[in-house]
């Protein structure tokens, strides 16, 4: 048998989850127990280059209220031709075109190895991608130059029969006609008036008047081919119109007053952009909800108020990329990343997704959080505590790419008294319907099962079940969402209690005796996690704007596992001339004089010369040929960087700095301040450089943590 | 008609000779010296009486002074032959009305000099003035009643015809009492008059009445007429003469002659010029020497007047009996004539307080020495009653009409600009009014006291001056402000709106491309046009481009703006379809200098109309599109015009809309008011803004229907701006008419976010305001726009007693920002007499203001009252004046006669055709849009305009010789005046017609037309062939400067006589009955009478 850590890896490449626990506490009662939550971090739409779509569509248990898809997990009577729903146990008759299945001649979805299916839905039209660009002009020349080439480098890279739309705003709000010649058109609408889509759709003129039916003349085909057309048109027809109009963008006249910053109309340029969507939507007969996707791009030295605008991207699974300037590569990188394509030449993206969770009756799915929002789908499946955005058992994700990844929480409902069978699993079944960059409808299926355990006689197996890593990202998530609704310092209390409570669960100690406290390896790395969540910029505002608070939550909420924990703690190398390059702690101690350091926060890249390192570079060792070692060093993190760079969306911050330069704020305030100016000679290594703060460090956080855990106060 | 009855006709018959030589004798004797001169008076008032009826005050007080100072009475004879003279020679030159007209200024100003002593002998004084008038018009109605039974008696003698005309015209008093005797009087003045006097008259009539007799038959007709034109009132002396003798009572006659007298000095000269036509003309002249001089030009005009008649005899002949004779009552064409002759030769002095200026119609220069030119500000009257009960008992309206930006003739100087540099403009610290040349200097020079409210003020240092020995001080006339009555005062900061100089205007064009504007091709025609148009934006002074820079919207149901910036490769469009809020899209780009964008603005106007082309919009909004200007001005930070191009009543959904309200069946009820009201008070508010903002909008209407002009005109009318109508535009006929009003208007001078204001001396206070403007208080004229046509009428009232030695000044100060963008303070003073005596009022009335300012008032009025009430109240405001004229000034004569203040006789026929104008009593082709269209145009006329937009001018054109250059003479807006063998021109200012008689020679048509006969000539045409004859260039010509003449271009409609259009035509025939029951000017006058009649009993 696999170890633990190799199922987990094997499910996560498989079907894009991890659980909390793998195996699942028998009831409620004991569920509650342990803490952290049952819950699963999910990425939908996992890159699978080995998972072709099958070109079919799903088979759905045919009781109203379930509708599950399909599994491995099914019973099937092949003779009968029969299949019983492994969620609610309705025996449904296969389809006409089962007919010939056999124990040896299965469809995919049968097949224990495709716990994931993606089908293809071969009905409906397929409307085409539709890009609508939302272009702030209160910017400074070369902003907005750099701005225009940017846009323009993306219609390049957008298929030639993708749907672009283009919006300014600065006082006012332009939507601009694509399709005419000459003069080039746009409606203007005010940037101070909320307008409600039917207003904004009639006064682009896209309601159609009603016309009174003439009977002599029987209806004619559509006089406007499709009204708005003048404003979404396909890219190969007007590339030339909109470069065009990207090139004469001016910047906003209205004046500034001295002291003021430009009145934008942000707000009303995406709500006009929504109601020119919708219409579109509608012409289109497309489903009721709208899957638009918000990605904003703010790039400015001032507050754009991220804050006020999060909800846009975190709620339709937008991105959100934050820089100083539209000129910097920063920005121009991570907006030509939006674009880059995947194996198959496809987008990496995905639109007007909506997720389903089904669970065996056992379960019920208490929330979800990601860049999702509630459909509010009530069933049979949902349970009354909420966690995360609950009381639904339907999400929808406007838009979301192969690393959006949502946590989602469930609550174990089987009672005590109702002990389930040994060998009894249950099972939990991630439907996700989406349209793929290739204008394709499709459907992810992943269906998986845990085995439960009773959580009195079975302690260990669920214990050694534990995955530590999704268990941190999952409470993290828990603790950022409440973040945005709690005071700070209530939500570090929580998280300090969930800590001291799953110590005191699952560790071994003697009471009273803080010495005596151990963690098993399944738990060890867990409270360290928690330390670095507790300095994080999703718990810690303090030192950041509220801009870029909402920024980074932003993309915590929608990172994979992976991601979310170099955010949570990030990971540090260190160069030397002693051997490769290695991980080290995230300690002050590891910041020595002949070392570079490497630090990724997944936000930032930092490079950091050790003291004589730098003072090396300065003398210009590194251009001498008998110092090309030096040079050989000096380069590697570079190269390394370069490559992180290159994986990571949105770009990192890149940081080059050394010891006593001013952006080493941005190593320091991360490493584990183990050495402070309070300690500095009672510890016992000489080594490292003194953090000048007063924040506790990892090692006094342990011991209070073992203290805690032991009383039987608490 | 009564009054005929009241009075006896036998009697009168009978008697009047002996009252005729009587009043003759008494008058004369009772005037100067000479002799001589009342007899020719006699004549005159033949003649003239009705026109005249004026002079007799005139005469009355001349002969007062004259009787006291005999040389007096002399000189002034002297001054007045020096006008005579002049008159003759127009007289000449062209028909005989100008001879009578002359008399009459000469009138006034003798008049006014003797009154005093007239006064003083009545009796004397009656004969003079009331007798001719009366007679005349008493005559007149004699001659209607008396049909009956004097009917016999006249026809032989006058061919029919001739009595009755003769009477009427001789008479400007009413028959009631002597119709009969009036009758008489105004013929046998002449007669006894001649006899009397000068040997020379005698001839004079029995030449003209031969000629009169003999012309109408005779070819020699025509010529006579031109003559005759001017004599008309002569020609029914003509006629009557034979018949009159017996009936002449009275003094009527004299009284012309006293008219005549005053006249009679300029005789000699002209009688030169008349040789060449009738030598006897000039043995007359000849005969009466300075004093006969005057006379005799009355004859002449009487004559002349009697040719015409040969010319009118056709129609005359069969309706004598039973009416006035137009003739004999006082003509316009007259009066213009005489006044231009009089006084159009020698340039306007202003130094003199309370001058009356020459009619409107007169050419004439002013020397600005102290008073403004009455270019700038015309008085009702120029001396003012000094005590408000005068004034109430004279009802005379002291208004005063200003124009402050009047454009001068090239000859005079525009007012120079002063500067007084940081401390700003010198000002009376109470009442703020500004320096001005009546402001005394006081204590060596160190103080001035305010001349409109006496308050001292220091001299401030830098302004010191010494004084010179009559304390005036010694830089007086190196300083406009202390030697002009118009100058410029350049404004400090502190005149600037938020403190802050303004920047230059900007002009906005918004054009409707609306379904009905792409199909009638205005789009194209106008866009082609503006592309040149825009090199014209008004510039100021020697400046090398304008200032003035320029935006473009277009709009149907939603706007549509243009960013024209000169950086840019093509114009962009920004649709705002936000019509509920409007907004301005975009600021940089929008406001263009014309040169620098000059491609992008071209390439735009090509393209606007290709962009619409296949537009099938046909609703508009109109609101929005007013307030998105504005708002393109607010956000540039500066004023502006905006032009409107619009086609339909606004009904789509926005702020503004409005509903189609037309209801002909309101016309004479007590609703019929609201048709002239706006439908919303949207407007108003909007119209607030754009005062504030000194946002003037221009509105160009091209309605295929009903617009609701009384709602649309709402903004232009509070911003100072303009409005044009175009019926049914298209583009072949109109766009002649619609690109020279566009010419015109965008490059005409225009001043913005003006405040005007209007300070006077203690004792008179401004209480009430006309024109196209806003006002936010009771004092201040807001305009936000001013341009060179505007005319602002200000009525003033007493608050307390005027002094006669310190007369009335009154100051406007206009405050405004030039084209450049300059901010000025404008000023013009005047000051006026003030008098104990109702006469000396009446002495300096002018008509054609009074009118302006009743016409405003009435029309005003309609806003909120029904229209009778507003006829009926300027009826008696009418018959209150000449009431009060008759009962305070005029001589005791008998009650039947009507008579008339020499500076008043106008007053009838002028007032009854602003009571028929189409306001006041619509025809049935009148729309309603029409009469608000109207109603708004008169609102900001000057008085120039109004007098001939209520009085139109209709000129003969085959009459006088070919050869002659100089414009035809006028003739009287009546169908009697028009001969079917002869082609006119009648214009108002508003429209032009072309009337050919059907009859016309063949080879005047062909000249014309370039067609061979009458029936070929296309009806309705608006252009004339261009052909190469003296005829057709001369035509050409002559519409030409008529159009050049007139604020607006008039477009030209050829009729031709029974034709269709002719009741278009006949609609401006003002003196003659109209379709839709407005009054004959006889009639009228008959009524005015019995009013005045009533009033006095």
């Amino acid at each position: 048998m696999a170890t633990y850590l190799e199922f987990i890896q094997q499910n996560e490449e498989r079907d894009g989850v991890r659980f909390s626990w793998n195996v699942w506490p028998s009831s409620r009662l004991e569920a509650t127990r342990m803490v952290v939550p049952l819950a699963c971090i999910l990425t939908p739409l996992k890159e699978r280059p080995d998972l072709p779509p099958v070109q079919y569509e799903p088979v759905l248990c045919s009781r109203p209220t379930c509708k599950a898809i399909l599994n491995p997990l099914c019973q099937v009577d092949y003779r009968a031709k029969l299949w019983a729903c492994n969620f609610c146990f309705q025996r449904n008759q296969f389809p006409p075109a089962y007919a010939g299945i056999s124990e040896v001649n299965q469809p995919a979805e049968l097949m224990p190895q495709f716990s994931t299916v993606e089908y293809v839905i071969q009905r409906g039209a397929q409307s085409p991608l539709i890009f609508l660009y939302v272009v702030d002009t209160c910017l400074e020349e070369d902003d907005l130059q750099a701005l225009r080439e940017s846009l323009q480098m993306s219609l390049s890279l957008l298929p030639p029969d993708a749907l672009v739309g283009l919006i300014t705003f600065g006082r006012m709000v332009q939507v601009h006609e694509l399709s005419c010649e000459g003069i080039s058109k746009s409606y203007v609408f005010r940037g101070t008036k909320d307008l409600t889509a039917k207003q904004i759709q009639d006064m682009l003129g896209l309601t159609k008047p009603a016309v009174p039916v003439h009977p002599a003349r029987p209806a004619q085909p559509q006089e406007h081919p499709s009204i708005s057309s003048r404003f979404l048109q396909p890219i190969h027809k007007i590339d030339m119109n909109l470069t065009d109009l990207l090139g004469e963008l001016q910047r906003d006249p209205w004046p500034v007053p001295q002291g003021k910053r430009p009145l934008r109309s942000t707000g009303v340029a995406l709500s006009i952009a929504v109601g020119l969507l919708e219409h579109y939507e509608m012409l289109a007969n497309r489903a009721a909800a709208n899957g638009h996707c918000v990605d904003i791009y703010a790039c400015a030295l001032d507050q754009t108020g991220l804050l006020e605008m999060k909800c846009c991207t975190n709620l339709t699974g937008g991105h959100m990329v934050m820089g100083d300037s539209f000129n910097t590569s920063l920005f121009k990188q991570t907006f030509q990343r939006i674009f880059s394509k995947d194996f198959n030449g496809n987008f990496r993206m995905a639109f007007g997704a909506t997720l389903e969770v089904k669970t065996s009756r056992e379960l019920k799915v208490a929330g979800a959080i990601g860049p999702c929002v509630s459909l509010n789908v009530k069933g049979p499946c949902v349970s009354e505590n909420e966690l995360g955005v609950g009381g639904t058992s339907q999400w929808k994700i406007c838009g979301l790419d192969p690393t959006s990844t949502l946590g989602i929480y469930f609550e174990v409902v089987n009672q005590h008294n109702a002990p389930i069978p040994q060998g009894g699993r249950g099972a939990i079944q991630f439907v996700t319907h989406y349209q793929h960059s290739s204008t394709q409808r499709r459907i992810r299926v992943t269906t998986i099962a845990r085995n439960w355990a009773d959580a009195q006689s079975q302690l260990k197996h669920i214990e050694a079940a534990f995955d530590q890593e999704a268990a941190a990202v999952l409470m993290a998530r828990l603790g950022v969402f409440r973040a945005e609704s709690e005071e700070g310092p209530d939500v570090l209390r929580w998280l300090d209690r969930q800590l001291i409570r799953l110590c005191q669960k699952f560790g071994q100690y003697t009471k009273e005796d803080p010495s005596s406290f151990r963690l098993s390896d399944s738990f060890s790395l867990y409270p360290q996690f928690m330390f670095h969540l507790r300095r994080s910029p999703f718990l810690q505002v303090f030192n950041n704007s509220p801009d870029e608070s909402s920024y980074y939550r932003h993309h915590f909420a929608r990172q994979d596992l992976t991601q979310s924990l170099i955010m949570i703690q990030p990971i540090l190398y260190s160069y030397s001339f002693h051997g490769p390059p290695e991980p080290v702690l995230l300690d002050s101690s590891s910041i020595l004089a002949d070392r570079i350091l490497l630090m990724d926060t997944f936000f930032q890249i930092v490079i950091y010369l050790g003291e004589t390192i730098a003072q090396w570079q300065k003398a210009g060792y590194q251009d001498m040929p008998e110092y090309e070692n030096f040079k050989h060093l000096l380069q590697a993190p570079l190269d390394d960087a370069q490559e992180i760079l290159h994986a990571r969306f949105p770009m990192p911050r890149y940081v080059s700095t050394e010891h006593g330069g001013s952006q080493a704020r941005f190593l320091l305030s991360k490493v584990n301040p183990s050495q402070t100016h309070n300690n500095l000679y009672a510890w016992g290594q000489e080594t490292g450089a003194p953090i000048l703060t007063d924040d506790v460090s990892l090692q006094v956080f342990m011991d209070h943590l073992k203290k805690l855990a032991v009383s039987s106060a608490c | 008609m009564n009054l005929n009855q009241s009075a006896p006709p036998v009697p009168p018959f009978g008697q009047p000779q002996p009252a005729y030589l009587g009043h003759h004798q008494s008058s004369y004797g009772g005037q100067p010296g000479s002799t001589t001169a009342p007899t020719s008076y006699g004549a005159y008032n033949g003649p003239v009486p009705g026109y005249q009826q004026t002079p007799p005050p005139g005469v009355s007080r001349a002969p007062p002074s004259s009787g006291a100072p005999p040389a007096s009475t002399a000189q002034g004879p002297c001054g007045q032959t020096a006008y005579g003279q002049f008159g003759q020679g127009d007289v000449q030159n062209g028909p005989s009305s100008t001879v009578q007209m002359q008399r009459l200024p000469g009138y006034q100003p003798f008049g006014s000099a003797i009154l005093a002593p007239v006064v003083s002998q009545p009796a004397v004084l009656q004969p003079y003035g009331p007798p001719p008038t009366s007679a005349q018009v008493t005559a007149q109605l004699a001659g209607m009643q008396i049909s009956g039974a004097v009917a016999p008696a006249s026809p032989p003698s006058g061919l029919g015809y001739g009595p009755p005309t003769s009477l009427a015209s001789a008479s400007g008093s009413f028959p009631n009492s002597g119709l009969y005797g009036s009758y008489p009087q105004g013929q046998a003045p002449p007669l006894g008059q001649p006899q009397g006097h000068p040997g020379a008259q005698p001839p004079q009539r029995s030449v003209p009445l031969q000629a009169s007799s003999f012309t109408p038959p005779a070819s020699g007709g025509p010529r006579m007429p031109s003559m005759t034109g001017p004599l008309l009132p002569g020609q029914s002396f003509g006629g009557p003469p034979v018949s009159q003798p017996n009936h002449v009572s009275s003094p009527a006659p004299q009284v012309l002659p006293a008219g005549t007298q005053m006249t009679g000095p300029p005789g000699p000269p002209p009688p030169p010029m008349h040789s060449s036509q009738q030598p006897g003309y000039q043995l007359q002249q000849n005969g009466s020497y300075g004093p006969t001089r005057g006379p005799q030009s009355n004859y002449g005009s009487p004559y002349p007047g009697a040719a015409a008649f040969g010319s009118q005899p056709g129609p005359p002949q069969p309706l004598p009996p039973k009416r006035l004779d137009p003739d004999a009552i006082p003509s316009p064409i007259q009066v213009i004539e005489d006044d231009r002759n009089n006084r159009g030769s020698e340039p306007f002095v202003t130094g003199v307080r309370g001058q009356v200026p020459p009619l409107v119609t007169t050419d004439f220069l002013v020397k600005d020495q102290g008073n403004a030119s009455p270019r700038y500000i015309r008085c009702t009257s120029y001396n003012i009653p000094c005590t408000s009960d005068m004034a109430k008992q004279a009802q005379v309206p002291l208004a005063a009409v200003i124009k402050p930006l009047a454009r001068l003739p090239p000859e005079e100087a525009s007012p120079y600009v002063v500067d007084h540099g940081e401390s700003g403009p010198l000002r009376c610290n109470r009442c703020k009014a500004y320096m001005c040349p009546f402001m005394q200097f006081v204590e060596g020079g160190r103080r001035f006291q305010c001349c409109f409210c006496s308050c001292i003020n220091d001299v401030p240092p830098q302004y010191f001056q010494h004084l010179d020995h009559t304390g005036k001080r010694v830089d007086a006339y190196d300083r406009p402000e202390l030697s002009l009555g118009s100058y410029e005062f350049l404004a400090t900061v502190d005149y600037c709106k938020n403190n802050k100089f303004p920047s230059p205007p900007a002009f906005i064009f918004m054009i409707d491309v609306s379904y009905n504007a792409i199909r009638s091709g205005l789009v194209r025609l106008l866009c082609e046009e503006l592309k040149s148009l825009l090199d014209f934006l008004p510039r100021e002074g020697g400046a090398e481009e304008s200032a003035v820079r320029v935006g473009f919207v277009t709009y149907n149901k939603v706007l549509h703006f243009y960013n024209v910036k000169s950086s840019l490769a093509q114009p962009q469009m920004m649709v705002v379809s936000d019509v509920g809020d409007m907004f301005v899209p975009l600021l940089d780009g929008f406001l263009v200098n014309v040169n620098e964008s000059q491609a992008v603005i071209t390439s735009l106007l090509d393209q606007i109309p290709e962009m619409f082309a296949d537009t099938r919009e046909t609703e508009t909004v109109f609101a929005p599109v007013i307030q998105a200007g504005m708002e393109a001005l607010k956000a540039a930070e500066c004023a502006g015009k905006l032009f409107l191009f619009h086609t339909s009543l606004p009904i789509a959904e926005a702020p503004g809309k409005l509903k189609n309200r037309d209801d002909r069946k309101l016309i004479n009820t007590d609703k019929e008011k609201t048709l002239f009201q706006p439908q919303t008070g949207a407007y108003q508010t909007l119209a607030k803004e754009c005062v504030a903002q000194g946002c003037c909008v221009d509105l160009f209407l091209f309605p295929n229907q009903y617009v609701d002009v009384a709602t649309l005109s709402v903004v232009p009318q509070l911003t100072g701006g303009s409005v044009y109508k175009y019926a049914c535009f298209q583009v072949e006929n109109d766009q002649e008419r619609f690109l020279s009003d566009l010419r015109r208007d965008v490059q005409k001078v225009v001043g913005f976010d003006a405040v005007m204001r209007v300070r006077t001396s203690t004792g008179i206070r401004a209480v009430d305001f006309f024109g196209a403007f806003y006002m936010s208080n009771t004092t201040d004229v807001e305009l936000a726009g001013l341009d060179g046509d505007k005319t602002v009428t200000v009525e003033f009232r007493h608050d307390d007693r005027l002094n006669e030695e310190s007369g009335a000044l009154l100051q406007c100060a206009l405050l405004y920002t030039s084209c450049a963008g300059q901010r000025r303070l404008r000023i013009h003073n005047l000051a006026l007499n003030c008098c104990t005596q109702l006469a000396d009022l009446y002495r300096n009335c002018e008509t054609d203001t009074l009118i302006n300012y009743m016409a405003k008032f009435a029309y005003r009025g309609v806003l909120n009252s029904p229209v009778k009430t507003v006829r009926d109240t300027l009826i008696t405001q009418c018959a209150q004046i000449l009431a009060c004229y008759r009962k305070n000034c005029a001589s005791p004569s008998s009650a039947g006669q009507l008579i008339l203040p020499e500076c008043m006789k106008l007053l009838p026929v002028y007032l009854n055709c602003v009571l028929k104008s189409d306001v006041l009593q619509p025809g049935a082709e009148v729309t309603t849009d029409d009469r608000a269209y109207v109603r708004q145009l008169v609102t900001s006329m000057d008085v120039a305009e109004t007098n001939v937009f209520f009085y139109p001018r209709l000129l003969p054109l085959t009459k006088s010789p070919i050869e002659n250059t100089t414009e035809p003479p006028a003739v009287r807006a009546s169908e009697e005046r028009l001969s079917n063998g002869d082609i006119y021109l009648l214009e108002n200012g508003l429209n032009l017609f072309l009337w050919v008689g059907a009859s016309v020679q063949q080879g005047v048509v062909q000249s014309l037309f370039g067609v061979s006969s009458f029936s070929q000539i296309t009806s309705g045409l608006s252009v004339l062939p261009v052909l190469d004859n003296l005829l057709s260039k001369k035509v050409r010509g002559l519409i030409d400067s008529l159009r050049a003449q007139r604020s607006r271009y008039m477009k030209l409609i050829v009729v031709k006589q029974e034709d269709k259009l002719e009741t278009l035509f006949k609609h401006f025939l003002v003196e003659d009955k109209s379709l839709s029951g407005g009054a004959s000017y006889v009639d009228f006058l008959c009524h005015m009478h019995k009013e005045i009649r009533q009033l006095l009993s």
